[in-house]
């Protein structure tokens, strides 16, 4: 048993007393995005109806207000992934967005016709597209890391792959299809070792796996806020400061330039070479807020919990004929994507829905390792900390009245 | 039958079911009958685009008027499409292209044609009336 009292940590999640369709929510689908506590909401709204204001410039109370709580989410993201510096935390609207500046800023200047980049087939489009943006541009070469069935990579592979033509390694810690969580340290090591730089797509990772950028010793680190109960359009890359110094800007604006004039400008320091322009504030100044929410609940006391709902879960999905789980690697968070045989995945969806069961149906923006599965797509249900076993229960119900309803 | 009067009659049909369930069999039970579509219509360029499910839609002129025939992946979809069908079919192209399709609100089903629904009604609608612009134009 764990030892979260999961009744008290519903409470504050106000969203979970919704009713869908005439029905209690069951919300499985956190590895889109996850719902949001109280203490977030309130911080918003505190921000909002207490010290707006623009940050960095202004001199007045609010604006400094504004500022220092701009600048304490910094410091708890910094702690959180245990960057060795502040200035290496930048603010993004996303894994996206991160991702995109580094292959727009890193890629295009250091990389050069010829040169390969590896990703991996479990990559979400937003670790794909814009390499072969990149690759279009400059002429480079993607080489993918192929995985086995199960959904496991294979490293050996990967290994082979590597040569001093290897220039950037972009591969995804946990994957949001199959819930694989890769060994990234592994993968980092070996590019390393032969001169290649590594961003790490921690999308799925970040609110489930104890992250330490320094034992990793990752070149960049790309998060998205809204997957760990923070707010949306708001997102973290982590840079090493030495890469993030030889990187030209991304955007030009405010914020980011020390000097203009119309002959010349110089840049700003790290991290606001970045952070062009007015900054997504609240939702940065709340971020804080999630990540204290979840060290106060205690990283790896949500990791066992959700363990929990995840053996729990495939247990029970298991046992209904006609069903398969897609993903078996050997180390999964809590996710578990499936097919029924017989039935389309929307139907799945769609039906489960009328239920009050939200889960996630079709490629889940992964199309390439849908195709190397063979399938047109999964369902996928995916818990956070607030999910029980009660709820699972109530999938599992559903998928039998689908079953029930399309065969 | 007019377009409307077609509606009308799914209307009266919908109001027997008081729950959810008794609506969907008998959407999934409209895709079951529906008859699949023949492969050589199950072309790259008769699917209609933005749907989870892939959705074929073949549509072509006979007497004056357009007659449309359909499938689906998804068994839910195909019920709906098989709807879609029953009421737009063996039309004139300007009964089509003017087309009012209120039967899909009436009968509950209007977040089906949500755009985050991506399951494409709202394209296969656009479809169908487009065909009825473009054999409009041929005349
Ligand atoms: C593995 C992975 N990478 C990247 C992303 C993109 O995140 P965002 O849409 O927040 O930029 C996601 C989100 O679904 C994801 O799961």
């Amino acid at each position: 048993m764990s030892i979260l009292d999961i009744n008290k940590i519903r409470k504050d999640f106000p969203i979970l007393d919704e009713k869908v369709n005439g029905r209690d929510l069951v919300y499985f689908d956190n590895a889109a995005t996850t719902q949001k506590p109280t203490i977030v909401l309130e911080a918003l709204s505190n921000y909002y109806g207490h010290y707006n204001a623009n940050i960095h410039r202004g001199i007045h109370f609010l604006a400094e207000k504004a500022t220092s709580a701009f600048e304490d989410s910094r410091t708890t993201i910094q702690k959180f992934l245990n960057a060795a510096h502040k200035e290496e935390i930048i603010f993004t609207y996303g894994t996206t967005d991160g991702i995109n500046l580094v292959a727009q800023t890193y890629g295009r200047k250091f990389l050069k016709e010829g040169d390969e980049i590896i990703i991996s087939t479990l990559e979400h489009h937003s670790n794909i597209v814009p390499w072969q943006m990149l690759c279009e541009e400059k002429g480079c070469v993607l080489k993918v890391i192929p995985i086995d069935d199960k959904g496991d990579l294979l490293l050996e592979e990967y290994e082979k792959m590597l040569s001093e033509k290897t220039k950037f390694v972009s591969v995804v810690h946990v994957s949001n299809a199959l819930g694989t969580i890769n060994d990234v340290k592994f993968i980092i090591d070996k590019a390393h070792a032969v001169g290649a730089k590594v961003l790490i797509d921690g999308a799925q990772a970040s609110s489930h796996i104890t992250i330490d950028v320094q034992e990793l010793d990752t070149d960049f680190y790309a998060f998205s806020a809204h997957k760990l109960f923070g707010p949306t359009g708001m997102g973290v890359l982590y840079g090493k400061s030495d890469v993030l110094n030889a990187m030209p800007p991304y955007r030009g604006g405010g914020e980011m330039i020390k000097e203009v004039t119309f002959e010349k400008t110089t840049y700003n320091e790290l991290p606001y070479k970045f952070e062009a322009g007015t900054p997504n504030i609240a939702d940065v100044v709340a971020v804080k807020f999630a990540i204290d929410y979840i060290n106060e609940l205690g990283k790896e006391n949500i990791a066992a919990y959700e363990d929990e709902l995840l053996k729990y879960a495939t247990e029970q999905l298991s046992e209904i004929s006609g069903l398969r789980i897609v993903g078996q690697a050997k180390e999964k968070v809590s996710v578990v994507s499936f097919v029924l045989d017989g039935v389309h995945p929307q139907d799945v969806g769609v039906i489960l829905d009328q239920q009050g069961v939200a889960v996630r149906t079709g490629h889940h923006c992964t199309q390439p390792l849908m195709n190397r599965l063979g399938l047109p797509g999964t369902s996928r249900a995916s818990f956070a900390v607030y999910n029980t076993i009660q709820e699972i229960d109530k999938l599992v119900a559903g998928i039998h009245k689908v079953k029930k309803m399309v065969l | 039958m007019t377009i409307n009067a077609i509606q009308d009659e799914i209307i009266e049909e919908f109001e027997l079911f008081d729950d959810w369930e008794g609506k969907y069999e008998y959407i999934i039970d409209l895709g079951k009958k529906l008859p699949k579509l023949s492969d050589e219509f199950k072309t790259e360029d008769n699917i209609i685009k933005g749907c989870q499910s892939i959705v074929w839609l073949h549509a072509y002129k006979q007497d004056g008027k357009i007659h449309f025939e359909a499938d689906s992946e998804a068994i839910i979809v195909k019920g709906l499409v098989s709807m879609l069908v029953k009421v737009m079919t063996n039309h004139t192209p300007e009964e089509i292209a003017n087309a009012d399709l209120y039967f899909i609100d009436k009968v509950g089903l209007a977040s089906h044609l949500a755009q985050t629904r991506s399951n494409g009604l709202a394209s296969m609608v656009k479809q169908m009336k487009a065909y009825g612009i473009a054999y409009q134009a041929n005349d």
